[in-house]
């Protein structure tokens, strides 16, 4: 390839990506400094793990997402809009539903997260396996069946809820819930370490993902061993949207926002499209936060705001007709 | 219904309307004996009952089940009205942002005139939910590719972006607990002179019965409207207006109920046919049916407790909304 035009689009698209990577170290810079009174002694212990959390989601939405949108080859399907965030949380509930409130919050965090991972990766594999075989009936179909498939789960999660206990119901939301301003840290180990094993094996296969987004027929044509890859790959996107309902719980539209942005920035291909979906989801949550927390004093409404955004674009992505 | 003899199976042409009818009084009679304080039934009906009895029974039972017939009819009849105007089966207030519209206007009143009156907060999220339903004719109207199913996913998201307004503004206003109770649907509050609202939002309701024809042609089309010589514009605004006072009626009471009304008009197509006209009254009485059967399971899964059946029937409904998108030869997208 010693075309000028390549060249020169390998150019841009690290010059973009050195951008964001600069964009990304600034919010977590002004996340730790904004606002600051009194020594850093106070204030480390309590906004690095939060910021170290931040990070976590981020990539792990946006690598999840990316990653789901090439297996499903469409640019409006997350995992998220799909119910995987909620199929957690259903998960989380019934699993306190099964053992008691009381052994779940003795355990350990790390135990319970693996145990609660396992379940939604076997659930989500035999489920989301089985949705995807009627992609054949039409995306929106696939994508209104997501839709209610999520509001199933979570009717389902909170009718668990008042089941096992009306009375302690709302003691037990804090620990099923978390939010961005309610960062479980205990979980951070665990969670960081899973997703730091997914996303360096999702980069690794950074080609191959380039040939599945070419299609199956295409795909098998080119030597992809294509069920086992989609299987592995559903694996992985349950094993990060696990990771990251765990630290905030749902987020419906943050992973299409940044998807759809970093393909705007760099294009299709893998690489520079997982670095980047990453790089700025990093910008969104933790440059956010800065704002909205430190300097508007507005704790909280992050998830909100996503939210608006979020069902703004997914909209107009669906009016413009952009299913690919 | 003298039509029914016209259909082409004449011979069981009542069976099904028969069958609504007995479920909603067996459900009804249900929904009164049903409960943690006890009804004596021998005591009552040989007239000997005594005054704590009667008391129980006209200030919570009777007005529960009331509130929740009438909530059913209406909810099911204004969804069916939004399903003619829209002419997509998968549209009604909780797939079309009318509902979070609803919830809306009621925080922003609880804000800005904390002091209204109840008629006035009703009339105030019904304000906001016809202008939220007009947007979203708007943008219906302009969806480039007829595809059924992209109606009510772009609703569901429009219900949510409203929401994510009402959920921020609650939160700058420590609102939140007042808004679970208008965004999950419960009855457990009903008494007497708490739900008497409810009868207008059915009066409405009933009333668009009558001019359920207008509705039907306005669903197919504004120039084979205006060729029958009908004001389309205006049958379509009529209807926009029903179907925000009813809903609005019903989330000032009682709060959201997902699907219902879709889920009962779906069905009740599928058993009755689509003769809207002979049809209606029973999908009608079938949602009432189906509002106390899930306001029954939410009374005696948890018993003294109460699930509330906004639960029941988001459980219920999204499962049932499932088997109708997945049945083989929906029409696809």
């Amino acid at each position: 390839m010693a075309d000028a035009a390549p060249d020169r689009s390998a150019r841009r698209e690290t010059i973009v990506l050195a951008g964001l990577a600069a964009a990304a170290l600034a919010c977590a810079v002004l996340y730790m400094t904004i606002g600051v009174r009194g020594g850093w002694a106070f204030v480390l212990p309590f906004r690095a793990p939060k910021l170290a959390g931040m990070v976590v989601v981020a990539v792990a939405v946006a690598f999840s997402t990316v990653v789901f949108q090439t297996v499903t080859r469409n640019r409006i399907l997350t995992p998220a809009i799909m119910g995987f965030d909620s199929l957690y949380v259903a998960i989380q509930t019934a699993l306190v539903f099964v053992f008691g409130s009381r052994v779940l919050a003795t355990l350990d965090a790390d135990w319970r997260f693996i145990g609660e991972t396992s379940a939604m990766v076997g659930f989500s594999v035999v489920l989301f396996r089985w949705l995807l075989s009627e992609h054949g009936r039409g995306i929106h179909l696939l994508v209104l069946t997501g839709v209610v498939f999520g509001m199933l789960f979570r009717s389902l999660a909170s009718m668990l809820q008042r089941v096992l206990d009306p009375n302690e119901f709302s003691a037990l939301q804090d620990l099923l819930f978390a939010s961005f301003n309610t960062i479980d840290a205990g979980l951070l180990g665990v969670t960081g370490l899973a997703s730091g094993v997914c996303c360096a094996w999702l980069l690794s296969i950074h080609r191959t993902l380039d040939v599945l987004s070419l299609g199956r027929d295409a795909a098998v044509g080119l030597g992809v061993p294509h069920a086992r890859l989609v299987t592995r790959l559903l694996f992985v996107v349950a094993v990060l949207v696990s990771a990251s309902t765990a630290l905030v719980g749902p987020i419906a539209f943050f992973g299409l926002l940044v998807a759809n942005l970093a393909y705007l920035a760099v294009g299709h291909r893998h690489r520079p499209a997982l670095v980047a979906s990453a790089l700025i989801a990093v910008v969104a949550v933790v440059g956010g936060q800065a704002v909205l927390e430190h300097a508007l004093k507005l704790g909280g409404v992050l998830g909100v705001v996503i939210e608006f955004v979020g069902g703004i674009a997914f909209i107009v992505l669906l009016m413009r007709g952009i299913h690919r | 219904m003298q039509s029914a003899v016209e259909s082409s199976g004449a011979g069981r042409g009542w069976l099904v309307p028969a069958g609504t009818v007995i479920a909603l009084v067996v459900l009804s009679l249900a929904s009164v004996l049903v409960g943690v304080g006890h009804v004596d039934v021998a005591a009552l009906l040989s007239g000997r009952a005594d005054p704590d009895t009667l008391r129980l029974l006209l200030v919570s039972r009777v007005p529960r089940t009331a509130a929740i017939i009438l909530s059913g009819m209406a909810i099911t009849i204004a969804a069916v009205i939004m399903q003619m105007l829209f002419r997509n089966r998968f549209v009604e207030p909780t797939t079309a942002g009318t509902v979070e519209a609803a919830s809306l206007g009621l925080v922003l009143v609880a804000i800005l005139a904390p002091g209204l009156p109840i008629l006035a907060r009703m009339a105030a999220a019904a304000s906001v939910a016809l202008v939220a339903t007009v947007l979203f004719l708007r943008l219906v109207e302009r969806i480039p590719a007829r595809s059924g199913l992209i109606v009510p996913l772009a609703g569901l998201m429009l219900g949510g972006v409203i929401q994510a307004v009402t959920v921020f503004l609650a939160l700058r206003f420590d609102l939140l607990q007042s808004l679970a109770t208008w965004t999950n649907g419960d009855f457990s509050g009903v008494l007497r002179g708490r739900y008497e609202l409810l009868w207008i939002g059915f009066a409405v309701a009933a009333g668009a019965y009558w001019v359920a024809d207008r509705f039907t042609v306005a669903g197919m089309g504004e120039s084979f409207a205006a060729n029958l010589g009908l004001d389309h514009r205006r049958i379509v605004a009529t209807g926009l207006v029903i179907v925000s006072l009813v809903t609005s009626a019903s989330v000032v009471t009682v709060g959201t109920i997902p699907f219902l009304g879709l889920i009962v008009a779906n069905v009740g197509s599928l058993v009755m046919g689509d003769n809207l006209r002979r049809t209606l009254p029973w999908i009608a009485v079938s949602g009432a049916a189906f509002l106390l059967a899930c306001d029954l399971a939410g009374r005696l899964i948890r018993h003294p407790y109460e699930i509330p059946v906004g639960t029941v029937a988001g459980v219920l409904g999204s499962a049932l909304f499932l088997m109708l998108l997945l049945r083989p030869g929906t029409r696809l997208g």
